[in-house]
């Protein structure tokens, strides 16, 4: 029942056959427009249809995205655009379901749907568009807002402590965990390539700057004097190694992960921790997904990425079973199973 | 077996009603009483009566769990008033249920269990059983607990095990006391129990000694027969109210060819249908638990979206939680069903007792001018057909569709003539074909003014639809003025076009009458039975029972126009009056409402009516 992959050659498909005709009415330079542009990229290179896409979303900014796609969509209700997804696949699970939320959707009011699906593991994309404020409402702190920020709603400066999404992707039993910028449209059309193919709830976190009520958000990991020393991009099979001169490393000591030089204090590339995406213990992947400036360098790429049956294969594998062994084959003899009586 | 010499008297209907501590099995009791009932030919309605605390303290009377049998040789509309028999476990059940028997009724009572620490726990001064309090009533005091022990004493059994069967003593009684025969309660014990062995021999030696027992003892002089019910030719069964629901969803998938999706969170009263639907994965049927009430229904609307008979299933606080998103349903034209299985409010309210009290939140529970359909079951049975009149209203008129049915009904069981699938009205849900020129997302059906439904992978439709105002035709997103006075003209326009489609509104009794009885979803049974019996002495009174709530039939205006009198009767504090006063502003009604956890009683309603007519 999974979507049946076929030649993109075959297809045919192109970045054209993905734009809708609605004007796109995001804030200019808001990130948004970049992660469109990315997912336009996307779509056409998967081996899926074009009628076989969905785009589903809450409310939020980011949510006005299926609008600005020419698939099937569904602009959902505040939060809930992951209970909205989930109805989706599971009553057509051929169908390729993205889901579009940002921090306010997804990390507040729509928490508990956002961890459930991810538990369930509901094979669908979730794009998670992280700018670390409520744009649309103009400005109030989200749960992703740093400690102490002044927005709206904290004059004083938050007090209260921020969620991490990859960490709380990953203790919801999340197995798939990736992370991009909105200033890398490259790096971000391969982590949306690897979210489509993994089986199960894929979440890619985007940094993204809300050029109006946050901008600068992810400043200290996207601008080009300080973006070397605060980017490390993981890659399975390799050791964390970044910085401007590869010359910094990320090495596990004791229970914690620790920044190195190479070449200092005996430093060599062999005591550099090597990523492995695949590896089902949750520890490291949750410490790289916590790394945050200034002490370490936020970790991007796929974090995590581990094979296990979905929600919607489950579900219709004991369909498929039931469906053999049971002796009702329609409604009439459901009507007419267990304890009846006849009067002539 | 054969009986004493009793006097057999018979019986046009009897209400027998068990009752025993919530962990005393009163309701497979009572099960089994009524699958006896069904093979004796009668018709019968039941009602099971629990407290809403799984255990609660036991000897209580908050922990009396009861379970109640109407059958009769005629139609039986309720599962009745007053008890003509109680079988009371212990004092708290005898106490909790005092109010439910009839004057001079049978009580069977357990008098092992009348010990003084029994007796105290139910708040009793004195042992009723000794003290002549009950002397207007024809007791049968039998020691229940010790014959039970006596008659496994042979099976070596551990005492735990052996009161669990003390129940099956009492139902051995109440089948010699109706003239029942034992054959197909045992074989239940055969099937149920097939890997215990022992277990089916104790029930059976059990059921058995209260049967002989009866058979033996001076107090029974007389048993009763009820004749069979000249029910019509066909095939039968025992439905709840909440199975029906769902089967009738079923059936809806079955003949709308469109496959069936449930998305609900657990809630008394209306989990049952969630268990029932999950059980039929052998049919296709994806029923979905999700994380609360909202996600139930978002998950609905996504299914929907992508072609399903999208359906969700909750009670009174639940539909609160999930009017955001029937608003959502509302803009997106798409069809679903909310089933609200009403009970007791506001808030957690009286969570196993049943009301009619959440008429208004369906009707308008919501932001923005969102109509939507409401329909009303009216029995237990017609769960069944009102399930599936839903599924047929909301995928032909993609809208919507609130079904209400209530506590009583979706507990309570009555007698299912078997209707074939085929035989149910068609559903022709307004599918787009791939690459149809035409199809624009909100272009409408001239007649029912109902967009049609392009479903995700078919080619050629790919569109977008969601929360925000949309523009007329296109679909796209739209502020402008006149669209949203248009759309929303439209989407109330929609709704009140399913008048075409319905049919008009029947009434019981004479087309024209001193007073018409107006009454709505749960309650038909016991009005019914009221305006019957006084229409057969002669009382000018005619009944109208609705189950179309949103849109009223057509003919309800002229209809009412008849009749010189109205009284509406409903299960709250006057939501459907207010509703009728508020669309037929011309007539006078009268109102008589309860809102006490129970249901109408036949006595009160009598009175009521009487009392009208007599002004």
């Amino acid at each position: 029942m999974e979507n049946q992959i076929i030649d993109p050659q075959v297809l045919n498909l192109s970045k054209e056959d993905f734009s809708s005709d609605q004007m796109v009415k995001w804030c200019p330079g808001c990130g948004d427009h970049a992660i469109l542009r990315a997912v336009e990229n996307v779509f056409p290179n998967l081996g899926i249809k074009k009628e076989d896409f969905v785009v589903v979303s809450g409310i939020g900014c980011s949510s006005r995205f299926p609008y600005y796609m020419n698939t099937f969509g569904i602009h959902g209700i505040h939060g809930r655009a992951a209970p909205l997804a989930t109805g989706v696949k599971l009553a057509n699970p051929k169908l390729s379901v993205w889901m579009i939320t940002g921090d306010g959707d997804s990390m507040a009011i729509g928490g508990n749907h956002f961890i459930h699906t991810i538990r369930r593991n509901i094979d669908i994309n979730i794009l998670l568009f992280n700018n670390k404020i409520y744009g649309l409402t103009k400005g109030q702190f989200s749960p992703t807002t740093p400690q102490g920020s002044k927005t709206k709603t904290s004059p004083q400066g938050t007090f209260e402590r921020p969620f991490n999404p990859g960490e709380l992707v990953i203790g919801a039993q999340g197995n798939f965990f990736a992370r991009a910028v909105d200033t890398n449209p490259k790096a971000m059309t391969a982590v949306f390539i690897e979210a489509a193919k993994h089986k199960g709830t894929s979440v890619v976190e985007v940094l993204q700057n809300c050029v109006i009520f946050s901008n600068k958000a992810h400043e200290l990991i996207t601008s080009r004097e300080t973006k070397d020393e605060y980017q490390l991009t993981v890659e399975h099979g390799k050791p964390l190694i970044y910085g401007k001169n590869n010359d910094k490393g990320i090495v596990l000591k004791g229970t914690k992960l620790e920044v190195v030089t190479l070449g200092e204090n005996g430093v060599t590339e062999k005591d550099i921790l090597v990523h492995d995406q695949y590896e089902k213990d949750p520890g490291i992947h949750v410490m790289l997904a916590r790394m945050m400036p200034p002490e370490y360098p936020v970790a991007l790429g796929v974090i995590r990425s581990v094979a296990a049956e979905t929600f919607d294969q489950a579900l219709d594998n004991i369909i498929a079973h039931e469906k053999e062994i049971s002796a009702i084959k329609t409604a009439d003899d459901m009507l007419n199973s267990g304890s009846t009586w006849t009067i002539d | 077996m054969t009986s004493k010499n009793s006097k057999v008297v018979e019986l046009e209907q009897v209400v027998i009603r068990f009752a025993g501590d919530s962990g005393d099995g009163m309701q497979l009791t009572g099960s089994l009483f009524s699958d006896s009932t069904a093979f004796a030919g009668n018709d019968f309605a039941t009602f099971p009566d629990y407290p809403a605390e799984i255990r609660a303290p036991q000897g209580t009377v908050s922990g009396v769990s009861g379970f109640q049998i109407h059958f009769g040789q005629k139609t039986v509309y309720t599962s009745g008033d007053l008890a003509d028999v109680l079988i009371a476990m212990n004092p708290a059940s005898l106490k909790a249920n005092m109010r439910w028997i009839k004057e001079g009724a049978i009580i069977i009572l357990d008098v092992d269990a009348f010990i003084e620490k029994g007796i105290e726990k139910a708040g009793y001064k004195s042992d009723p059983s000794t003290d002549g309090s009950l002397d207007g009533y024809n007791m049968i005091k039998a020691p229940i607990t010790t014959l039970t022990k006596e008659a496994v004493k042979h099976l070596d059994m551990d005492m735990k095990s052996t009161l669990k069967t003390k129940n099956m003593f009492a139902l051995g009684i109440v089948m010699y006391l109706f003239n029942r025969k034992l054959d197909l309660i045992n074989q239940h014990f055969e099937r149920k129990f097939k890997a215990n062995p022992l277990i089916v021999e104790a029930n059976k030696a059990v059921l058995a000694a209260g049967f002989n027992y009866a058979d033996t003892i001076e107090a029974i002089t007389n048993t009763y027969k009820v004749e069979p019910a000249p029910l019509e030719k066909g095939r039968y069964r025992n439905i709840t109210g909440n199975v029906a629901t769902a089967w009738g969803f079923i059936a809806a998938s079955e003949r709308s060819g469109r496959p069936l999706f449930l998305g609900s969170y657990p809630i008394t009263p209306a989990t049952e249908i969630l268990q029932e639907l999950t059980k039929f994965k052998n049919l296709s049927v994806k029923a979905f638990q999700a994380e609360d009430e909202i996600a139930g229904i978002v998950s609905t609307i996504g299914a929907s979206f992508t072609g399903s008979l999208a359906i969700t299933t909750t009670s009174g606080p639940g539909l609160s939680l999930k009017s955001e998103a029937i608003g959502l349903a509302v803009m997106t034209e798409l069809p679903i069903v909310i089933v609200d299985v009403q009970r007791g409010g506001p808030s957690t309210g009286l969570p196993t007792k049943s009301e009619q009290s959440d008429l208004m939140q369906a009707l308008y529970g919501r932001n923005g001018e969102a109509p939507v359909i409401v329909l009303a079951a009216k029995s237990s049975v017609d769960c069944f057909y009102s399930a599936y009149e839903a599924s047929k209203l909301a995928m032909e008129h993609m809208t919507p569709v609130i079904l209400l049915t209530d506590g009583s009904l979706a507990n309570g069981s009555e007698v299912f003539r078997i209707p074939k699938v085929a035989d149910l009205m068609p559903i022709a849900p307004p599918i787009v074909m791939a690459n149809d020129p035409n199809y624009k997302p909100y272009r409408r059906d001239e007649q029912k003014l109902s967009r049609s439904w392009a479903i995700p992978g078919t080619e050629g439709l790919r569109h977008r639809i969601g929360g925000l105002e949309k523009e007329d035709v296109t679909g796209n997103v739209s502020h402008d003025p006149m669209n949203h006075q248009h759309m929303t003209n439209m989407r109330e326009e929609k709704v009140q076009r399913v008048a075409n489609f319905i049919p008009e509104q029947e009434v019981f009794g004479k087309d024209e009458a001193d007073l018409l009885v107006v009454s709505w979803g749960g309650t038909y049974g016991v009005v019914l039975t009221v305006v019957e019996k006084m229409v057969n002495q002669g009382k000018s009174v005619a009944h109208a029972h609705f189950r179309h709530m949103m849109p009223l039939p057509k003919n309800t205006e002229t209809l009412f126009a008849r009749y010189k009198k109205i009284v509406v009767c409903e299960i709250n504090n006057g939501q459907f009056v207010k509703y009728l006063r508020m669309n037929y502003p011309q007539f006078k009604y009268q109102q008589y409402n309860k809102i006490q956890g129970l249901p109408f009683m036949v006595a009160e309603l009598e009175t009521k009516f009487n009392e009208i007519l007599n002004q």
